[in-house]
């Protein structure tokens, strides 16, 4: 630790945090983490929930692993990054299984499955092992808020679409198209809820970056 | 004819490169070869296999859709006055399914090709005419009481996922009209199926007659009460059902002028009613169900099934290509369609999703013929050798 001492946000460590929210967006482009944002975002506070609890173990995931990673041998390094994971992704159940009873069987199994989650383990391989701390806690947040972006879209949309409402934590479900559409023969879209369309909805997100953003068109 | 020629003549300075509205180029070269042949001539080696293109094919489709689309508003008028026990004349009949079916038409066609006008000026290529055909097709799938803006949504989300993304017309997996018609199965099933919908008023409760019933053929056939519908009538068309699926003799005519033309493939039309027949009569034999003892050629008159045969799987950029591989995916489709319908009576538009199935599948089947092909070929090299 003989460098002299950065800023906690300077301009490379904002930027742990901002190119995940675009160019490198983990869904969009690395497209990781896909199952997950196809099964939680028929509504929209599932998708936030499950926002949370995946920032929750990557932030705490990657800093650990980055606190012990001169420790590590290389040759385990996948079952010590399985066991922390795991521990978190359990102590996240138990809490929303505490507090937040509905929602937590709205999620089912996905909240467990955030231990097979592909951006977790990415992250903690490609970051956390060989990164400070402090750079590796910024990493967690930008990767899990790119990925938490897009569900919460994705789910905006497809609640909106499929149900006309949205259901908020804490607020619980409001309906957002008025009556008066309903009564002029607006029909809320039943295929917006089935699973094809989150996939179709985050294609078009992916269509509508690329072409904003020339770079990341493959040759 | 001249002064159209004028007019052209006039707007032309403007959009060609450099000029005011060179970004319309496209919109206006779509139109000028609707009307004339573009005057610009090969410089190299001209192979000329045949005078037809693309709007020359697409237009000889249309013109096949004819008999089923005018068999269709007849039929929606005289289902109507059927629905009210009332007595009208040939005209009046004709009319009323006109006013239905003819707005659906100029929606389909506005929104479609609105969407692919701005694709082809934003991507900057000409227009495809592709969707001449797929927007006559479109409303002729529909059930008539459906809601225009359900058309609207449903066509623009096919015209743009399920053809814009892959590239435009000729680039497709799936038929646009097909894409369409599963969009509003899946999206709003109330307006898609029941007993309501195939018959123009009957949602909003007009003065139906006691023992009506609005349900298609199909439906009824679920309850086994496929005796109201004698397979003549089936035939000619006078059952409830989507505007154009109706009448298999109309949907044949419009098939003589695609096999005569050369346009639909007769390979895959006769495999896919081989396949449904030997399929139903296969079910025939086992008879579960009320379905499965529904007679195998009366199946094939049933449904959206001779209109997906003769229309949707012909298909020539989402079918199967090569010689062989038409034969095999249009068994499958005949095969598929009347399994769906025998064993899923939530899904009766069988013909449907089997065509959709086998239009994913049907890159696979051309690359094993093509594959089998070479590998024959390979053989008889070796033994020569």
């Amino acid at each position: 630790m003989s460098s002299e001492k950065e800023p906690l946000f300077s301009a490379k460590n904002l930027k742990l945090i901002t190119t995940p929210l675009g160019a490198q967006n983990p869904i969009t482009n690395q497209v990781l983490g896909i199952c997950s944002a196809l099964a939680v975002t028929a509504k929209l506070e599932p998708a936030i929930v499950m926002s949370i609890s995946v920032m929750f173990v990557l932030v705490f995931s990657n800093l650990i692993i980055s606190l012990i990673r001169n420790t590590i041998p290389s040759r385990i390094r996948i079952i010590v990054q399985l066991v922390i994971v795991a521990a978190l992704v359990i102590l996240v159940d138990q809490i929303l299984k505490a507090f937040a009873y509905e929602v937590s069987k709205q999620l089912s199994v996905f909240v467990g499955l955030i231990i097979t989650n592909c951006i977790i383990m990415g992250r903690l391989e490609a970051f956390a092992l060989g990164n400070k701390p402090w750079a590796s806690v910024l990493d967690g947040i930008g990767n899990a808020a790119g990925y938490g972006m897009i569900l919460v879209i994705v789910a905006f949309f497809r609640e909106l679409l499929g149900a006309g409402t949205l259901t908020l934590p804490g607020l619980g479900t409001l309906q957002i198209v008025p009556d008066f559409l309903y009564d002029l023969g607006y029909v809320n879209n039943g295929l917006m809820i089935l699973p094809p369309m989150a996939l179709v909805t985050v294609g078009i997100i992916i269509w509508v970056q690329r072409s904003r953003n020339k770079d990341l068109i493959e040759s | 004819m001249k002064a159209l020629r004028k007019i052209l003549d006039n707007i032309k300075p403007h959009v060609e490169k450099g000029g005011k509205f060179e970004k319309l180029h496209s919109t206006f070269d779509a139109f000028e070869t609707l009307f004339f042949v573009p005057n610009t001539t090969n410089k190299g080696g001209v192979h000329v296999r045949d005078a037809m293109d693309m709007k020359r094919t697409m237009a000889v489709v249309v013109l096949a859709l004819v008999p089923a689309l005018l068999f269709g508003m007849w039929n929606t008028g005289y289902q109507h006055f059927l629905s009210l026990g009332q007595e009208a004349g040939f005209w009046e009949t004709f009319f009323h399914g006109f006013i239905k079916v003819f707005p659906m038409i100029v929606v389909s066609y506005v929104t479609g090709l609105g969407i692919e006008f701005g694709f082809a000026q934003m991507r900057g290529h000409e227009v495809n005419e592709g969707f001449l055909v797929s927007g006559m097709l479109i409303p002729l799938v529909l059930p008539v009481d459906i809601p225009l803006w359900m058309v609207v949504v449903a066509t623009a989300f096919a015209v743009v996922i399920g053809k814009e993304v892959f590239g435009g017309t000729g680039m497709n997996i799936w038929n646009p009209a097909l894409v369409t018609r599963a969009f509003l199965f899946f999206a709003y099933p109330s307006k898609m199926s029941g007993d309501l919908i195939w018959i123009s008023g009957l949602t909003k409760g007009e003065g139906v007659i006691d023992g009506f019933s609005g349900a298609t053929a199909l439906g009824a056939a679920v309850n086994g009460h496929i005796g109201n519908f004698p397979l003549w009538d089936s035939f000619i068309g006078m059952i409830p059902g989507s505007i154009g699926e109706t009448s298999t003799l109309a949907i044949l005519i419009g098939a003589i002028i695609l096999i005569y033309t050369g346009i639909g493939s007769w390979k895959i039309m006769l495999s896919v009613f081989a396949g449904g027949y030997l399929t139903a009569l296969g079910f025939n034999a086992i008879g579960l169900n009320a379905l499965m003892q529904v007679d195998a050629i009366h199946h094939l008159c049933l449904g959206g099934f001779a209109f997906g045969a003769v229309f949707m799987a012909t298909d020539p950029v989402s079918g199967a290509r090569t010689e062989k591989g038409k034969w095999i995916y249009g068994f499958l489709i005949g095969f598929f369609a009347i399994v769906i319908r025998v064993f899923n009576p939530a899904f009766p538009e069988g013909v449907m999703l089997a065509i959709l199935l086998m239009n994913t599948f049907a890159p696979l089947i051309d690359h094993f013929v093509v594959q089998g092909n070479i590998n024959r070929r390979l053989k008889r090299v070796k033994v020569n050798a």
